[in-house]
């Protein structure tokens, strides 16, 4: 980065410290971290075990048995089934209202602006009290929600409470939170974009649909990458919203990976196949995140080299 | 963009006016609900015909809540405090240890440096139960379990990643020639660093340390697993708040909007911060 900055030191440091400090600087963040590093391969070990906290005298080393067992349990593929609707569902509406709110408001204008900065709340608010927020709007009697589906003909329409339209709730819930995120990202990204094209482009008369499938979403897909990866990470792993709203009932509605980790920990006690779950959901967020750290630093780059 | 029609403004402005609709009316109807007795919460079809009442609030503050079932102590301020304290006190820690981390990774080109930048990122991206699950079995036998101390450290997860990241990249901004400067006239490192390279990337700190505080106020499991009632901070306890208080929805709606309050007002006082840590340096060119 800054070779320069190390070579030539002006004033006189003793070699030892001149090598010393970036190590020095960094340690004492390193180490508050290891601590969190021990349970990661605790984790690790556990998921090799057979460990049930109400059956002590049962725990022993089983090796790979609790992933084994995964391929022919039908709770498993419900979980993966679960989590992965759940971020594909997410990811994709909320990038599709994102990208459209991005644009409605691509002018700087003092009123875009303002509406920008108000879109900003529900991503502000944490997941747990937005989910409370919209159980009291979905509340079979006296929720506003409810209350307007009967003006259109919709009665009993049972929200989080009712197997068929459960995820849909939640859902809801995860579009108001998040939207906002992959506005802001678009936002900025449309506003950064070159205005020459656009300019070439309208002086030619380019039909407007042309200009936006030709020219600004290919220019504009880095930003749709990096927003969309990093939503993706985040959805597959969603905990507050459907543990505050339905602790992922009902029945196995809602059971996405981290709620069914949870819940065989605590209520189940079996802490081997909870350890499991989460080494799984784990390599899958590890992909993930390697994937997009590389698109982010690419971005970066090209941000810093533009800027 | 003159030539756009007056249709097409007629469109776009009532899309803007939906979306606003669909996202600020939640907090508005539950700022309303906060206001009202539960019978007028409870009218049907609602109505904002209504004599707003404060009493949600002082129940709140008090401690005292009525029930139907009789006279109830909650005492929700408690995870307020916890709130304040648990973010604020990781907050620091954060800014104390990745600041300096964050410059380190900026500077200096060094064996591992890449390396133990990647790891502390991917703690960003690694599933909280994880870490929570086997660490609450640890911290039961470190006596760490319900104190604000493990809390607080815990908490780093969130808080350190971020600030490292956003820090880092406003450090790598600022030209090293700067500094040179002010060495060569005969400074030490430690002076320039805290004269010159802390203040010139104040912007980034401050981006980073709001958007770590609102991450922090706004969690909710690190609380749900390693703390008991009286140590969770108010996204936990209002679901708790919840579950003790039935059918008081009136104060239910009030605990929501005393605990969000905080991060909406932080996020609309430093909404250009925001906007900057939010999009983590990305997008900035």
């Amino acid at each position: 980065m800054n070779a320069a900055a190390q070579t030539r030191a002006p004033v006189k440091q003793s070699r030892f410290m001149r090598r010393a400090l970036p190590y020095l600087l960094s340690l004492p963040a390193l180490l508050m971290c290891i601590g969190i590093l021990i349970p990661f391969f605790t984790a690790v070990y556990y998921s090799l075990l057979r460990y049930r906290m109400n059956l002590p005298q049962m725990k022993g080393f089983i090796w790979f048995d609790n992933y084994i067992n995964f391929f022919t349990d039908p709770k498993f593929w419900n979980t993966v089934y679960i989590s992965l609707t759940y971020a594909a569902l997410t990811v994709g509406l909320e990038l599709l209202i994102g990208l459209g709110i991005a644009l409605l408001l691509q002018r700087p204008s003092r009123f875009n602006n303002i509406a920008s900065i108000l879109l900003l709340l529900p991503l502000m608010t944490a997941p747990a009290l937005a989910a409370l927020m919209w159980k009291l709007m979905t509340h079979p009697d006296f929720g506003i929600l409810s209350y307007l589906l009967t003006l259109i003909g919709i009665t009993n329409f049972k929200w989080a409470s009712d197997p068929a339209t459960a995820l849909f709730t939640v859902l809801l819930v995860d579009i108001w939170v998040y939207t906002p995120f992959i506005m802001i990202l678009l936002l900025a990204g449309l506003r950064s974009l070159p205005k020459a094209p656009f300019e070439a482009a309208a002086l030619d008369g380019v039909p407007r649909s042309f200009v936006f499938f030709r020219i600004t979403l290919p220019m504009l897909m880095p930003y749709i990458i990096t927003a969309t990866l990093f939503r993706l990470l985040d959805s597959i792993q969603q905990f507050d919203i459907i543990y505050a709203m339905t602790q992922g009932g009902p029945g196995d509605k809602l059971l996405v990976f981290q709620v069914q980790a949870y819940l065989d920990f605590f209520q189940a006690t079996n802490v081997g196949r909870s350890a499991a779950l989460m080494i799984i959901l784990w390599a899958i967020t590890y992909a993930l995140s390697n994937v997009f750290i590389k698109q982010w630093l690419k971005l970066r780059e090209r941000a810093h080299g533009a800027g | 963009m003159d030539h756009t029609s007056t249709l097409e403004k007629i469109i776009r402005a009532a899309l803007i006016t939906l979306v606003l609709v669909f996202f600020l009316f939640p907090i508005f109807w539950i700022l309303l609900m906060s206001f009202q007795t539960n019978e007028t919460i409870l009218r049907i079809p609602p109505s904002l015909n209504f004599t707003p009442i404060i009493d949600n609030y002082t129940a709140l503050i008090t401690g005292e809540l009525r029930t139907a079932a009789g006279s109830l102590q909650l005492n929700f301020m408690q995870n307020m405090w916890n709130s304040v304290l648990l973010s604020t006190a990781s907050v620091a820690l954060s800014l104390l240890l990745g600041v300096p981390a964050a410059y380190a990774f900026a500077r200096f080109k060094f064996r591992l440096g890449e390396d133990i930048a990647f790891t502390l990122l991917s703690f960003r991206f690694a599933p909280a139960l994880l870490v929570l699950l086997p660490l609450s079995l640890y911290f039961k036998s470190l006596g760490l379990t319900n104190t604000y101390v493990g809390l607080i450290w815990v908490y780093q997860l969130i808080c350190l990643p971020l600030i490292l990241w956003i820090v880092r990249g406003y450090f790598e901004d600022i030209s090293p020639d700067i500094e040179h400067a002010y060495r060569i006239s005969g400074n030490s490192w430690w002076r320039t660093f805290l004269k010159v390279s802390l203040p010139l990337a104040r912007p980034g700190i401050a981006a980073a340390g709001l958007l770590a505080f609102i991450f922090a106020w706004n969690n909710f499991v690190f609380a749900l697993i390693l703390a008991s009632a009286d140590k969770q901070p108010v996204t936990v306890g209002a679901l708790a708040f919840v579950t003790a208080s039935g059918i008081q929805y009136g104060q239910i709606a009030a605990a929501i909007i005393i605990s969000i309050t905080p991060t909406l007002a932080l996020a609309l006082y430093a909404q250009r911060y925001l906007v900057e840590g939010l999009s983590m340096g990305a997008v900035k060119g």
